[in-house]
């Protein structure tokens, strides 16, 4: 494919892995905050190329990860009712709540269906008129204008049987949380390409400056990130801390502008709680009164509680970059994609979950 | 956050629905997609899709420029290119 | 619990930690490799079950006689490509090849759902005639049920089939040694990637189409060069990868591959990149695996790319001493990787 293969070359990958050898001095470590990046990065075994003296950590970048127990909770409970099609994106479907996950209620006979685009939930809301659609709106600045859209969408077609169950997080809110943690051990971050394709890169300028760590915009192809490392490296080499675009064909400082208006007219910014990490401030997005109608939470009553975690899950540990998947007591053993104790196994994007499948040899 | 594609505009929708649509091709799979928030894209562009949705015009001037950068740097190198991963990992630039 | 413990219970259901049976114990990874091994086998333990090949081998009066079942379930039962009919003669020829039988005579049972339309029905006997003819096979013997609107899916079908195993043809994992090599019969991923673009509202408007075929005649070409075949598998649900990964540890030997190698046509590579789903664990219906002596192999290649469904066949890869029981890939970009077993539903990736 075009714009995919050209980035997945042997001898790129070999030309630049050489290169950030050449230069370093130091040991770095370096943060990537997008569960796309953590797969790529583990598929590929690109640490293998990498000289000794950089570790790379993976943030909390994976939102089926972050995505509060809570929010599943009341997603099980809507999804219980007879007269509901629930619908989500596939990886929502493992992630265990406090008693259920989707995908045994599915076995249940409760109709739950995958869907690749939330128009295509809208699209089942305006042929099913007698039932309830409800999306699981789930992501990053990425997938919010597309959650956006839809909602906007049924308002102009007067659906009254669509509304969506948010849970949607922004990433520059954790990055300086994760940041002005007196443990952080982050030299310099990748940037997570496609959130940046929506928001630009404005926002990270001034934590670059406030916390001096370069912020490289990285995309997803084993070469973009193997780039996305090279020109952090060679900044902290030289001892700058700029933001820089490695992603320039698909990313630009501004960002896509009718997508953030479209943020704008249907989300409000409110504080979040981030699974494995805790309340983060206005670090997500919910629909406004205006869209009141199609938050699914004001049109069903649920009954659900806060939850305390399997103490066994150090799914916040690795989600801040302070451990990695192999020190956890459970990982592999009462923990591994069949039986996820934590979030990071379930989703093929958690870090937990992409180091049991790639295993290194 | 974030599986998105790129694939290349065929052709747009007429039908006068409620969202721009088009028809985008991916290698010879071919899918509609929104393109509401790429107003200016042309047919034969190419579009980063996410979701259903095209995200941006992918700036192929920019894609070649990083390659050729890729190319430029291989030239330097060109007699140093170390294809063993043990050799990547332990080298060490002692010129410095 | 742990599986110990488990294994000791003479409880009917000794291993599960899961009240429900859910879609992922009929998937073809872990979890169907574990209902199977756990509650099946531990109940109806033989000689011939334990050998869990496609098919069973059976012996009479000195010819040996391969018995395989297959059961067919698809939903949609029309797609890209064929229809759950061919599918399912298909499915059993392939598996009789491989054990290295010549397919002679297939069983066919049918469990319809009231209200299928009898068009529907017509079509998919029509498909079922064609596929026997193709491959050569007789249906003898059938059954025919009827079950109220609901509590079926339109139809379902179970096929059985008996063939003859020539002399000098010895199929078991057990005979594999390091420095074999691993044949691919073609591209990846066909079959599922095309079910996929009809179910789950993942519509596409494209030409993927199943790749369902009879693979005897193949298999036949094969044995025409050499009879140091050890392994024939097809790797259905699952893909490539569970394959891999039984014939790994039932060999107690490794397998590296190299994923330059693995043919995959640009379409269906597309479609898994759009859906996020990974092409090794999709699957076949139309394709082999075989694992031959390092001396035939290139021979026998060369033989599989004049027969209709060989003419991509390639070698992808060797059996190993090292990593036994498990399978490695060199990825693209010459770093390298185990390849896991499929656990549960392969889901479609958002991010």
């Amino acid at each position: 494919m075009k714009f995919i293969d050209e980035y997945r070359d042997e001898a790129a990958a070999k030309l630049i892995a050489t290169k950030i050898a050449d230069i370093i001095t130091k040991p770095h470590t370096i943060m990537e905050i997008c569960g796309g990046q953590t797969h790529t990065i583990v598929k590929y075994g690109l640490e293998q190329l990498l000289p000794k003296e950089i570790t790379i950590v993976h943030g909390p970048g994976c939102p089926v990860c972050v995505t509060p127990v809570e929010s599943i909770d009341k997603a099980v409970e809507i999804a219980s009712y007879d007269n509901v099609i629930f619908t989500s994106f596939g990886d929502m479907l493992r992630v265990p709540g406090s008693k259920k996950d989707l995908l045994s209620l599915r076995a249940d006979g409760k109709d739950i269906r995958i869907v690749y685009s939330p128009l295509d939930a809208v699209n089942l809301a305006k042929e099913n008129p007698e039932k309830k659609i409800v999306f699981f709106a789930v992501g990053f600045e990425t997938t919010a204008p597309a959650n956006a859209m839809s909602v906007k969408l049924a308002k102009k077609l007067n659906l009254k049987n669509y509304s969506i169950l948010t849970s949607q997080v922004l990433v520059p809110p954790a990055m300086e949380l994760l940041l002005s943690s007196p443990s952080t051990k982050i030299n310099g971050f990748l940037a997570a390409g496609h959130v940046c394709t929506v928001m630009g890169y404005h926002e990270y300028i001034p934590i670059a400056e406030k916390y001096k760590v370069p912020i490289v915009v990285t995309g997803f192809e084993p070469i973009d990130i193997l780039q996305g490392i090279y020109l952090a490296v060679k900044q902290l080499e030289e001892n700058r801390f700029d933001v820089e675009n490695q992603y320039a064909r698909a990313v630009v400082k501004d960002g896509n502008i009718p997508a953030q208006q479209l943020l704008k007219d249907v989300f409000k910014v409110v504080d979040k709680q981030w699974r494995g990490i805790g309340k983060i401030a206005l670090s997500g997005l919910a629909l406004n009164d205006f869209y009141a109608d199609y938050d699914a939470e004001n049109i069903f009553d649920l009954q659900v509680s806060s939850f305390e975690e399997n103490s066994l899950c150090i799914a916040g540990d690795i989600l801040q970059g302070n451990k990695k998947p192999f020190d956890c007591a459970a990982f592999g053993k009462t923990c591994n994609p069949e039986h996820p104790v934590g979030a990071p196994m379930v989703s093929s994007e958690g870090a937990c979950a992409a180091y049991f499948r790639y295993a290194k040899v | 956050m974030c599986l998105a594609i790129p694939g290349k505009i065929l052709s747009f929708d007429d039908d006068g629905g409620a969202l721009k649509m088009a028809k985008v091709d991916f290698a010879g799979v071919t899918k509609k997609i929104c393109v509401d928030w790429v107003p200016d894209v042309k047919i034969g562009e190419y579009v980063l899709v996410h979701v259903g949705f095209a995200l941006n015009i992918i700036d192929e001037q920019q894609a070649e420029d990083t390659l050729r950068a890729l190319r430029e740097m291989g030239e330097l190198l060109d007699d140093e290119i170390i294809s063993d991963e043990d050799e990547i990992k332990n080298r060490r630039n002692t010129a410095r | 619990m742990s599986d110990d413990i488990l294994e000791k219970l003479s409880c009917p259901v000794p291993f599960s930690n899961y009240e429900k049976v859910l879609m992922a114990h009929g998937g073809g990874g872990t979890l169907s490799q574990k209902l199977i091994s756990k509650m099946f086998l531990t109940q109806f333990q033989n000689p011939y079950l334990n050998l869990l090949h496609d098919g069973a081998i059976l012996e009479n009066a000195g010819n040996k006689i391969a018995f395989s079942t297959d059961s067919y379930v698809i939903n949609p039962i029309f797609f890209p490509g064929g229809n759950i009919g061919e599918l399912a003669i298909n499915g059993t020829v392939n598996d009789l090849s491989m054990c290295g039988a010549k397919p002679l005579y297939l069983s066919l049972g049918f469990i319809i759902e009231e209200g299928l339309l009898m068009d529907e029905l017509w079509r998919i006997v029509q498909s079922i005639k064609n596929a026997a003819d193709i491959a050569g096979v007789q249906i003898v013997t059938g059954d025919t049920k009827v079950v109220e609107k609901g509590k079926g899916d339109k139809i379902f079908i179970n096929t059985s089939g008996i063939g003859f195993i020539p002399d000098g043809r010895n199929i078991t994992p057990l005979n594999c040694k390091a420095g074999d090599k691993i044949i691919l019969s073609g591209k990846i991923a066909q079959h599922g990637m095309a079910i996929m673009a009809v179910r789950e509202g993942l519509n596409f408007e494209s030409e993927i189409v199943s790749d369902t075929a009879p693979l005897n005649h193949l298999v036949e070409e094969m044995f025409s060069v050499s009879n140091r075949i050890n392994v024939l598998r097809d790797p259905t649900r699952g893909g490539i990868s569970s394959t891999l990964n039984e014939i790994a540890q039932s060999a107690n030997l490794g397998i590296m591959i190299e994923e330059n190698k693995i043919p995959i046509s640009a379409q269906v590579s597309a479609a898994c990149e759009i859906i996020g789903l990974d092409p090794l664990y999709i699957a076949n219906e139309g394709k082999l695996i075989a694992i031959v002596s390092s001396d035939d192999a290139e021979n026998i290649i060369d033989k599989m790319r004049t027969s209709k469904y060989g003419i991509d066949a390639v070698i992808i890869g060797e059996v190993t001493e090292e990593n036994k029981g498990k399978v490695v890939m060199k990825t693209m970009l010459g770093t390298k990787r185990i390849v896991d077993m499929l656990s549960g539903e392969q889901l479609p990736r958002i991010c």
